[in-house]
């Protein structure tokens, strides 16, 4: 079993690994803090980065002999990270990402081309008659080097996600356009202030009740002389029939496409519908989950309905039920595009591309 | 008005034939012939001007000429004109927006010799919002007239029935200044006026007072108290025990009925939904609360989240238009929408008094906007917009209403019995005919 301890002595050694616990701790005490209506302390952009780091750190120094014991390591510590926040879903995708990383450089490294051991075919089922039986057992000189040189290429894509898909603005937005969006979204942000630089259109935003994200969001696209307008949420059916386009960010894709999205979009979602306008999600690869939709406890969060009914309301609190709670669910139906770093999809191809990206023995951590 | 069109219509005919009589009399020209031609020219000219529909002034205010005819109209009835507040979202250029912070009544002169103290204080509390919902802003405008019938004088070599007509209209202007007419509030005025003209010109004035007094509180009485009666009535047959019921917003009539249902002892819940910046969704929640019923509260943007547990949607109405479509406080088209997708009836309740003849099919060109500083909003001691007016491309806008087309109603249900939406031209019809 591998282990975190370094088993040299040695005082920078051993400084080295007190760093690592203590920045996986300051990096679950921040996740856990993050469980506040607000949202997260840093964007799930800056989330992905620091996980791919920390794990990067963990495969630096953890002590492992074989592919197999770096992925339990991994699967460990990716266990804890998401028991820390569970809607925090990029997270646990990253952990994912790096453990296909592993799986795939162990087998370059064992020189078996890289259909072979992908996910059961057809033909692999009738042929094989059973599962792989794969074991990771074999020990390789260079693997070490090989996974960490794969986890900075992905930091760099992680990078450049947000660029990525602003590039693409111009191709979706044409002038005097009227765009509607929801709450806040950095890379919606980025989206429009991209193309806010070579044309002029008009955004409606929708405030987002209880936490109003929208105002900020406003604030910041009137900051580069785009012209928005606020709109509460009780506005967003009346002024949809003059939206020409919807474009919203999301916290996770779930994996028959569907949305998980802040609250109130399924509402624009609706609304788009009846009126024929197209729904365009900007979200990077990494919040691509591949998790599906369930009805039960676990999909919904709840924050304090403090938020919704506040305490100076009085005795009445006592006697009613509130609710706020957080997240939404948009089926695959009412989604027109997604836009990712790898540019744009239909919400029917999303199956296909989390089988690249993620491993199918992986899906439960 | 029909009888104006038919008049205008014999006038110019007997104009057109009497000038063509004059020409083809070229030599035997009757300077009285020519007379009684331009007579009936300037006579038909005026009906024609009397009856072409007017749009109401506070949907043009784009219009410059027509801004400027307002401004002269309430100049020479000595009301102040109210100037509109903070940047105006494009779309909504041609609508009316005041800021709370500057009332009417500042710039009056108090007391005022031209208004009514009573229409000073209606006023008042319709600008600040103290007095909202068409059935409170009625009722509030009906006993306010009631005060002004019971100190109005006849004034020598005046007919009472034209006189107080006459009088009204200052005071329907100021009130429609503070905030705009809402249908019921109009309805209820052509009522009045109609009452009014007909009173007899032998009538004494004492008795002619009673009369008219007593006939705004039957108008009261029958439109408002016994409507609601029977809409509850109707309403109750349609709550069944166990049902879990959605509301939106503060509605009167709704809220009876849900109280009167509790008191006939059906099992119900009731989720109230709310939205910003308004929030009329914490009175409901108190008015309900209060008889003891058992009440969820969530914002609007947490509908899809709850309507899978809704059984019936009960919605109330501002006015129900000609074409089907209910006028009703924003928001409401979109908790229609969504219960539609889920597959929930939706209930609208409404008085007949609230129908109207407008037609409309978006929120956009009838409308009114409210104060756009009621969107803002402190969260932890920071204001993300509170410098709006100084970022030139941002703009706040805050809608009173909208409008849900009819294919998202299943039902209203009215004091003439439960009617789809498409039937309200046949009730509009039948009320015509009555009167």
């Amino acid at each position: 079993m591998g282990q975190l301890v370094n088993s040299d002595n040695r005082m920078p050694g051993a400084d080295k690994e007190a760093d690592l616990t203590e920045r996986i701790e300051a990096f679950l005490a921040d996740l856990k803090r993050g469980g506040c209506g607000t949202g997260p302390i840093r964007g799930s952009g800056e989330t992905a980065r620091e996980t791919t780091a920390l794990l990067r750190k963990v495969t630096a120094q953890a002590r492992w002999s074989s592919a197999g014991d770096l992925m339990e390591i991994i699967r460990k510590e990716g266990r804890r990270m998401t028991a820390a926040q569970p809607s925090e879903t990029t997270v646990g995708n990253m952990v994912l990402r790096v453990l296909k990383i592993i799986r795939e450089e162990y087998a370059r490294s064992r020189g078996s081309s890289e259909e072979t051991d992908q996910q059961e075919s057809l033909h692999k089922l009738l042929t094989s008659g059973g599962l792989s039986e794969e074991n990771f057992r074999q020990h390789f000189v260079h693997l070490k080097a090989n996974v960490i040189e794969a986890i900075n290429e992905l930091l760099t894509e992680l990078d450049g996600t947000t660029d990525n898909i602003a590039m693409q603005a111009l191709e979706h937005i044409h002038s005097n356009e009227v765009i509607m969006t929801v709450g806040r979204s950095r890379t919606v942000e980025a989206f429009l202030k991209d193309a806010a630089r070579k044309r002029k259109f008009h955004v409606i935003v929708a405030e987002c009740a209880p936490f109003c994200q929208g105002h900020e969001m406003a604030t910041n696209l009137s900051k580069a002389s785009i012209e928005t307008t606020v709109i509460a949420d009780a506005a967003i059916f009346a002024v949809m029939s003059r939206v020409n386009k919807v474009i919203i960010g999301t916290q996770t894709v779930l994996a028959n496409g569907g949305l998980r999205a802040v609250n109130g979009t399924h509402t624009v979602a609706l609304a788009a519908r009846h009126h024929s306008t197209p729904l365009i999600v900007c979200a990077p690869m990494f919040k691509l989950s591949p998790q599906f939709p369930n009805e039960e406890d676990t999909f919904h969060k709840f924050v304090s309905p403090h938020e919704v009914l506040p305490f100076t309301e009085g005795e009445i609190l006592s006697k009613v039920n509130v609710h706020c709670p957080v997240f939404d669910y948009v089926p695959p139906e009412l989604i027109t595009l997604f836009i990712s770093n790898i540019g744009g999809n239909a919400p029917s191809y999303i199956y296909r591309l989390m089988s690249e990206l993620y491993h199918p023995e992986d899906h439960d951590l | 008005s029909s009888i104006l069109h038919i008049a205008a219509v014999v006038v110019s005919g007997t104009s057109v034939v009497v000038y063509m009589y004059t020409w083809c009399l070229s030599s035997s020209i009757h300077i009285s012939a020519v007379v009684v031609s331009m007579f009936s020219t300037i006579i038909c000219g005026f009906l024609f001007l009397l009856v072409v529909k007017r749009l109401p002034e506070h949907v043009q205010v784009d219009d410059p000429a027509v801004v400027k005819r307002l401004a002269k109209k309430l100049e020479r009835q000595q009301i102040p004109l109210r100037s509109d507040y903070g940047y105006k979202v494009s779309l909504f250029s041609h609508l009316h927006q005041y800021s709370r912070k500057a009332p009417l009544t500042q710039q009056l002169s108090i007391p005022s010799t031209v208004i009514h103290p009573s229409i000073v204080r209606l006023g008042l509390q319709y600008s600040q919002g103290i007095v909202a919902g068409s059935n409170a802003r009625s009722v509030a405008l009906l006993h306010a007239f009631k005060q002004v019938i019971r100190d109005y004088t006849t004034p020598p070599n005046e007919e009472l029935s034209r006189d107080l007509v006459n009088k009204l209209k200052p005071y329907i202007s100021f009130l429609n200044q503070c905030r705009p007419l809402s249908a019921s509030m109009g309805n209820a005025i052509k009522y009045i006026k109609k009452e009014i003209s007909n009173i007899p010109s032998q009538c004494k004035e004492e008795e002619a007072k009673t009369k008219l007094l007593t006939c705004i509180d039957r108008y009261i009485e029958e439109k408002i108290v016994l409507a609601a009666k029977a809409i509850s009535k109707y309403a109750i047959e349609k709550i069944s025990d166990g049902d879990v019921i959605l509301v939106y917003g503060c509605s009167s009539l709704v809220n009876n009925i849900l109280c009167e249902a509790f008191e006939k002892s059906r099992k119900f819940r009731v989720i109230v939904v709310d939205s910003r910046p308004r929030l009329e969704g914490r009175e409901a929640l108190r008015r309900l609360v209060q008889r003891g019923i058992s009440c969820t509260y969530v914002l609007i943007s947490a509908l899809s989240y709850i309507l899978p547990e809704v059984s019936k949607v009960f919605l109330g109405a501002h006015a129900l238009l000609a074409n089907g479509y209910v006028m009703s406080r924003v928001g409401t088209s979109q908790i229609a929408l969504v219960a539609r997708t889920f597959n929930v009836p939706v209930l609208v309740c409404c008085e007949t008094y609230k129908f109207c003849e407008k037609v409309q099919t978006d929120s956009f060109v009838s409308n009114e906007l409210d104060d756009p500083d009621d969107l803002m909003v402190t969260r932890k001691g920071k204001t993300q917009l509170e410098n709006w007016q100084d970022v030139s491309s941002l703009g706040l806008l805050n809608l009173v209403y909208d409008v849900t087309p009819p294919d998202f109603v299943d039902l209203v249900i009215t004091d003439l019995g439960m009617i789809p939406c498409t039937s309200v031209p046949v009730v509009l019809r039948v009320k015509n005919l009555d009167q």
